[in-house]
């Protein structure tokens, strides 16, 4: 098997050095409390991250630009029946019993979601894309994300929407119309206020706001920014972090552990782990570059997306530049369907990256 | 920019670029947010966590007792609980209420409505159920650990004052300091200090420093840890020159008549007793005292919170006779003054009666004290004028402050025309001296007043500042600022002293104002006086409920031993009417100060037979030490 020499070796051993800083994260964060031991779990999802890495990597992306439209049924399916027979959690029905394993669906739709776009506009055209591809596009995911959001879900709903921005932008879509939908989404803001929950609107209120209400919506934002900013330059050691060990700062082994991190291992270790994503992010790209085809591009570029949107905002939320919206750190965070999300996109771009010397 | 359009095209260079760009930049915003929160402000956000977790709690420092000259305790501490609720311990605990409500002797009802009221104190915060809780409060919670683990004790150090108003207002008691006294004491809210008497006087030297404990804790307020916190520096002990032996002896002598005593030493200024009656007890305002009781002692007509002894202005009476006598011994008049009193004598056209309606007869200065007759006092104050009489009471300490370490003390009053010019915008009536002559009219001394000012005559004309705390035992810096001298003089020939006191001996004695208060074998003296409190024709018009309330005050002073004397006693004793009545409580307390001096030679005398191991020869040894020879003042005539 000669094409195991093509497998992108730099993006396993960043994801690897990220999923292990994550796992030592989640075991300090959690000592002496009750989520104490939740690391070994963690351990076993990468395990069988890396294990679903290669087996993804054995997948030919071909196949699943030409399943697009089956999944995309599926995942509409599933999404309704989880609505239907979701477990209720947190007051939220994202997970479907199967087994010892919940499986939030939503983590699955989001890779669904990137090999429609990429398959929409991975084909031959004879014109640029326009506003009738952007409806398309925004109908094609809109539907899940509504979905999702009836979870509801609206952080990972969102996750969603950079994978067609992504794809409008790289199919090609004028700088012009690209700038309209932007004034359009602005617009339609209101409307989804509107329709927010409660909870979501007092987070949004919060971030605007955050010393308004200390000891209510903005206290897990305030908690998250006193951890970061007394983690200071060198951080206050592996756990000793009084915002983490004394649960100041609301679940930090899942949306908040950058904020843990960065009080443990300060502004070096933060920009040291930031580096670490951008590096990751960026080689991804270059595969995307050298992809085969548009459609292997796109995918990649899909993937791309995703995780830097997840990091961005989720780091973002710590250090109080974006609002708590409860989206994991990608391989960073406590739980398995991100993680497992996580590692099966990168055996899609694994796979993409594998391709681009055969030809076909 | 063109993009091109091929099956096997890869993707838009210029717009990956762009992505790139994007990504670089938005990851280069998390960097200087994080450079912001970590190195900028880490300071701030240091200290926002800090606060988080370290909760610093005051450890209240013990007050200092304050004791007696010879170390017995009069005010002290004592080691009170209280019951708590603690609501994170148990879940159910509302179930628990009736039980605990029964077993801690609570009204139920009254209880759930104070929990009402305090809903929203976080639950890991303790909440108040009963303060100063008994022994079987205290045996309730901890047989019920078990079944009620939401029952916490906790001990508090609180003051305990003697109880039945022994000395209350000298001692004075603690209360929460207001606004201003926090400013002034730098404490903070919610420390006990000292409002009143000794305790505010010396509240600095006797409140010591409270001490911190720090603890760690977590988001829920759950104590995770120690951290070193500052021990508190107690208080000192305030060692008085009050004798609790004979503050008893002066409290028992006064009973529950409303009025005032003050005993000092005139040699050296310490004030060995002080009553002010009718007294509270302190001990009610520790735990905070209802309004009604407040209010009740505001409007008692006999004003429980004054210390009378150093607050009430009154007329002297008689005893303002000595005063007038050192005035016209000083000026040479009253040596060779003789008056024929029939009963009363007529000046500037008014008939002013003696107070022996049949008169004294032929009365020199000693009858004319002993018996105090009234004729020969105006006659003496008549060719003194108010000038005189005014110079020489104010030279000899009366009209302002003795200085005392108390608070609050009064001045009182000597009246001069340019006073009553100021007052009232009329001049001097020369009858008023006449009455001023015999300490009626508007002037006013407290009890304080009188024995600082008499007892300095008595031993030559030195006046020591009458004090409570012994000199140099609190350093200047806890005290508030006295500019009062510690002593004055107003040097009296021997003469002039002996006089006076050929006249306060005989009062004590058959045929004097004060017989009845003779104490045989016992050269001590004195001075009735007897203070109207409205003017003879008012009080002839008063019913007989309001006659009882406006009854003359009676005074004493008493003098032991009378040559160059240790004790003076002034005994105020309020519409007493008839003065012998405050000579016979001076008497009992010199009775018993005479008696403890006599049991402490004994014992003395005991201790050095026992260390000679045989009888002292001669008993001048222990016997008390002559008098210094009076010193004599050459100045005088």
């Amino acid at each position: 098997m000669s094409r195991w020499r093509d497998l992108d070796w730099i993006v396993l051993g960043l994801a690897l050095l990220i999923s292990c800083i994550g796992i030592l994260e989640i075991h300090g964060a959690t000592v002496g409390t009750k989520f104490a031991g939740i690391y070994v779990k963690q351990i076993y999802f990468l395990v069988a991250g890396v294990v679903l890495l290669f087996i993804v990597s054995r997948i030919d992306y071909q196949l699943l630009l030409d399943a697009a439209p089956w999944l995309y049924l599926l995942s509409v399916g599933a999404l309704g029946l989880v609505l239907v027979v979701g477990r209720a959690i947190f007051h939220s029905r994202r997970w479907i019993p199967l087994g010892p394993l919940h499986l939030q669906v939503s983590e699955l739709v989001k890779l669904v979601i990137i090999v429609v776009v990429a398959r929409y506009f991975a084909g031959t055209r004879n014109a640029l894309p326009g506003f009738r591809d952007a409806i398309r596009i925004g109908l094609l995911v809109g539907v899940p994300m509504l979905l999702v959001l009836a979870e509801p879900d609206l952080g990972t709903a969102l996750t969603y929407l950079p994978v067609a921005a992504m794809g409008l932008w790289l199919g090609g879509l004028r700088w012009r119309h690209f700038a309209i939908l932007g004034l359009l989404g602005l617009m339609v803001l209101p409307l989804a206020w509107r329709h927010m929950h409660p909870y979501q609107k007092a987070r949004l209120e919060s971030f605007l706001r955050p010393q308004a209400d200390p000891l209510g919506t903005g206290y897990q934002l305030l908690q998250s920014k006193i951890a970061v900013g007394s983690g200071g330059l060198w951080g206050t050691g592996a756990a000793h972090g009084s915002q983490t060990r004394g649960a100041f700062l609301p679940v930090p082994q899942t949306d908040f552990i950058f904020a843990a991190y960065a009080e443990q291992y300060g502004f070096l270790g933060g920009i040291a782990l930031l580096f670490l994503y951008l590096l990751l992010l960026m080689r991804l790209i270059q595969d995307a570059q050298s992809a085969p085809d548009r459609g292997g591009g796109l995918l990649i570029m899909g993937i791309v997306a995703v995780l830097a949107f997840h990091v961005l905002v989720n780091v973002g939320m710590a250090v109080g530049v974006m609002p708590v919206t409860g989206i994991p750190l990608p391989l960073m965070s406590s739980g398995g369907s991100s993680l497992l999300f996580t590692f099966a996109a990168l055996g899609v771009a694994m796979n993409v990256r594998m391709s681009r010397f055969v030809n076909s | 920019m063109a993009i091109r359009y091929h099956s096997d095209d890869v993707l838009p260079g210029g717009r990956i670029r762009v992505v790139q760009f994007l990504l670089a930049a938005a990851f280069l915003v998390l960097v200087l947010a994080l450079w912001q929160l970590q190195i900028l402000h880490q300071r701030h956000w240091k200290q926002l966590a800090r606060d988080n977790r370290v909760r610093t709690e005051p450890i209240p420092a013990p007050r200092g007792r304050i004791l007696d000259r010879r170390g017995r305790v009069l005010v002290g501490n004592y080691a009170s609980f209280s019951a708590l609720l603690v609501r994170q311990e148990e879940p159910h605990w509302r179930a628990d209420l009736p039980a605990i409500a029964a077993g801690l002797h609570l009204d139920l009802a009254q209880l759930q409505q104070q929990l009402r009221r305090q809903e929203s104190i976080p639950t890991y915060q303790p909440i108040l159920l009963k303060d100063n809780i008994t022994p079987a409060d205290v045996a309730f919670i901890d047989s019920h650990r078990d079944q009620f683990p939401e029952l916490e004790t906790m001990t508090i150090s609180r003051r305990l004052y003697p109880s039945d108003g022994y000395a209350a207002q000298v001692l004075g008691y603690v209360g929460e300091a207001t606004p201003a006294d926090m400013a002034h004491y730098h404490v903070a809210a919610g420390t006990l200090v000292g409002k009143s008497g000794l305790e505010a006087y010396y509240n600095k030297w006797l409140m010591g420093k409270d001490g911190l404990r720090r603890v760690m804790v977590n988001s829920r307020g759950q104590v995770m840890g120690h951290l070193p916190g500052i021990p508190p520096t107690p208080g000192h002990d305030l060692r008085t020159t009050l004798d609790a032996t004979l503050q008893n002896a002066a409290e028992e002598a006064m009973g529950d008549r409303p009025g005032a005593i003050v005993a000092l030493n005139p040699q050296n200024g310490q004030v060995l007793a002080m009553v002010s009656t009718p007294a509270y007890n302190a001990n009610d305002f520790t735990f905070g005292i209802t309004e009604k009781e407040w209010r009740a002692l505001l409007t008692n007509p006999h004003h429980p919170l004054l210390n009378k002894a150093i607050q009430a202005e009154l007329a002297p009476g008689s005893m303002f006779k000595i005063i007038v006598a050192v005035a016209g011994l000083e000026e040479g008049i009253a040596q060779h003054q003789v008056v024929d009193c029939k009963g009363g004598a007529t000046f500037y056209g008014h008939y002013y009666k003696c107070w022996v309606p049949t008169g004294h007869g032929v009365t020199n200065l000693t009858k004319a004290l002993t018996q105090s007759c009234d004729v020969f006092f105006y006659t003496l104050g008549n060719k003194l004028g108010i000038q005189t009489i005014a110079h020489y009471a104010k030279a000899l300490g009366l009209g302002r402050p003795t200085g005392i370490d108390l608070p609050q003390e009064a001045g009182g009053l000597i009246p001069t025309p340019a006073w009553k010019q100021r007052r009232f915008h009329q001049p001097w009536w020369k009858g008023q001296t006449i009455i001023v002559s015999i300490g009626q009219g508007p002037i006013e001394t407290t009890p304080l007043q009188i024995a600082h000012t008499i007892g300095g005559i008595a031993i030559g004309g030195t006046f020591m500042r009458p004090h409570l705390a012994f000199n140099g035992e609190v350093p200047a810096a806890d005290h508030p600022p006295n500019r009062t001298p510690k002593k004055f003089t107003f040097p009296l020939s021997a003469q002039v002293v002996s006089a006076v006191d050929a006249g306060l001996r005989g009062v004590v004695l058959p045929g004097g104002t004060a017989a009845t208060a003779e104490i045989p074998g016992l050269d001590w003296g004195g001075k009735t006086g007897t203070a109207q409190t409205v003017s003879d024709t008012t009080f002839a018009h008063l019913g007989r409920n309001l006659r009882r309330r406006f009854m003359d005050n009676a005074w004493f002073i008493a003098l032991y031993p009378l040559q160059n004397p240790t004790l003076a006693i002034c005994v105020l004793y309020q519409h007493g009417s008839e003065s012998y009545y405050a000579a016979n409580i001076a008497s009992q307390v010199v009775a018993a100060y005479a008696q403890e001096r006599r049991q402490r030679q004994n014992t003395i005398a005991a201790r050095l037979r026992r260390a000679l191991g045989a009888t002292p020869r001669h008993w001048a040894l222990v016997a008390p030490p002559p008098p210094p020879a009076r010193r004599s003042a050459p100045s005088q005539p």
